[in-house]
């Protein structure tokens, strides 16, 4: 019934790691990958900015698949994972929106367009902060977990609609993975240094991110029952 | 199915008859419609040949203002006076009520589409009179009435009400809006490039995966 009050051995392994890996990757990026010829060293932010952008899809994506599941299951687990993938994938969506920005500046010459890409991320940036202003009007629990859920899907499943919606007009966002700039070099318009790093920027912001959501859901779990002894002590008030 | 469909007829009648006898949200909706028109006129002060392009942008924003008017009032009305207890006590299924008010609230805003649209036209000095538009307005409306309910039952239950409501639903109605203002634009220059049908696609695709998600969970929003 009690989350164990002593800090899992596990998760403090997973946080070192995670900080382990972010502090390698960026050695990575600083001094093995080379500098690219165009664009000089701004280039540089696209491994981090791919890498946080990549994360933060991963929070709203688990959060939508934990907000079909407690709508399935009423299980409150469902309802603090959401909320933790949430909360991980507007930070890492904004980290990457602003280095976005750091790198459009010298090489679009302006520090934001309305490409699709940017704009179905500010979007879902707007969206998910609505879901949070949702959860802080509903004062019940349960209430609160079940509105937020279906808010999350339906958030959610707009997002693509908007993606294509944009996309329709046209783009000026390089794609390095899988486009036809890419189709060149194995799927991927990236020598092979560059490769190496990115992939591993990718790996520690996968990392950093299960330690974030394991600790946030944690805390999560420790608030829940903080409220509910609360509740129990203001019964027995009354009582 | 057939007192499903009995059901959804009682409640759109119930509302259109309350509205009759009181006249509470059309009116409101109409006024506040035609003061958002004056406001942008007034605020873009627009030349002949713009106010022809920004037709279908202003038309379109003004009827997604106006509609949160009625989709707020149309679950208050329930929610003030315990009417939704009566509503779910009736041995009905809960979509029902869900699409009676869908069919309530459709109607308001295709009304209001209806005169802003003419008044639009004539203080503007541009023809707005074209089936295609009219079929845009349909479709477009049907998306935005089906997340608006949705969306508008569960803000209304919550601490801030209806104060909350535009902040879920305009970011979740972006690319209906977009598509919608497209489709529109493209049908009243009378140039039918292939990228209309693309809009209208898009357009109907919302319509079907919003009524999707609103027959999926709209009884979790009134689970008690």
């Amino acid at each position: 019934m009690h989350a164990s009050k002593k800090f899992p051995r596990l998760l403090l392994l997973t946080d070192l790691l995670a900080f382990l890996s972010l502090a390698s990757a960026f050695a990575l990026v600083m001094f093995y990958a080379p500098v690219e010829i165009d664009m000089g060293l701004v280039q540089k932010v696209f491994y981090f900015h791919v890498a946080c952008t990549w994360t933060g899809m991963l929070g709203f994506l688990l959060s939508f698949a934990a907000a079909v599941a407690y709508l399935k299951t009423g299980n409150v687990k469902w309802d603090i994972a959401g909320l933790a993938g949430i909360e991980i994938g507007m930070v890492f969506v904004g980290l990457g929106i602003l280095s976005g920005s750091i790198w459009a500046r010298p090489i679009w010459n302006t520090w934001w367009t309305w490409d699709p890409r940017l704009t179905t991320t500010l979007i879902m940036e707007l969206i998910y902060a609505a879901y949070l202003l949702l959860r802080s009007g509903v004062d019940e629990p349960v209430r609160r977990a079940r509105f937020a859920a279906i808010y999350a899907i339906v958030g959610f499943v707009s997002v693509p609609l908007t993606f294509l919606s944009i996309r329709i007009f046209r783009t000026i966002h390089p794609v390095i993975v899988g486009g036809s700039e890419a189709a060149t070099s194995s799927g991927f318009a990236m020598s092979g240094r560059m490769q190496v790093t990115f992939f591993f920027s990718l790996f520690a912001f996968t990392l950093l991110f299960v330690a974030l959501f394991w600790n946030r859901y944690r805390l999560g779990k420790l608030n829940r029952q903080l409220e509910d002894q609360k509740m129990l002590l203001e019964g027995e008030d009354e009582e | 199915m057939k007192q499903f469909f009995k059901a959804v007829a009682a409640i759109f009648w119930k509302d259109l008859l309350a509205e009759r006898r009181t006249r509470e949200i059309l009116g409101a909706m109409l006024v506040f419609a035609l003061v958002i028109i004056l406001i942008f006129v007034f605020a873009f002060d627009l030349s002949v040949e713009m106010r022809r392009q920004a037709a279908a942008g202003v038309i379109w924003v003004t009827l997604c203002f106006s509609g949160t008017i009625s989709l707020n009032r149309s679950i208050a009305v329930e929610k003030d006076r315990e009417g939704m207890d009566g509503l779910l006590l009736a041995p009905v299924d809960r979509t029902a009520i869900y699409f009676g008010k869908v069919l309530v609230n459709w109607v308001y805003v295709l009304l209001t589409a209806l005169i802003i649209i003419p008044v639009y036209s004539v203080f503007n000095n541009v023809n707005l009179l074209s089936p295609g538009f009219f079929g845009v307005v349909l479709l477009g409306s049907l998306g935005y009435i089906l997340t608006g309910t949705l969306l508008a039952t569960l803000s209304i239950q919550t601490r801030t009400r209806d104060m909350l409501l535009p902040i879920l639903l305009f970011p979740v109605v972006i690319p209906l809006l977009l598509a919608a203002v497209r489709a529109s634009t493209i049908l009243l220059q009378g140039s039918h490039t292939p990228e209309l049908s693309t809009w209208l696609m898009l357009l109907g695709g919302y319509d079907l995966l919003f009524l999707a998600v609103g027959l999926l969970v709209f009884d979790k929003i009134l689970e008690e």
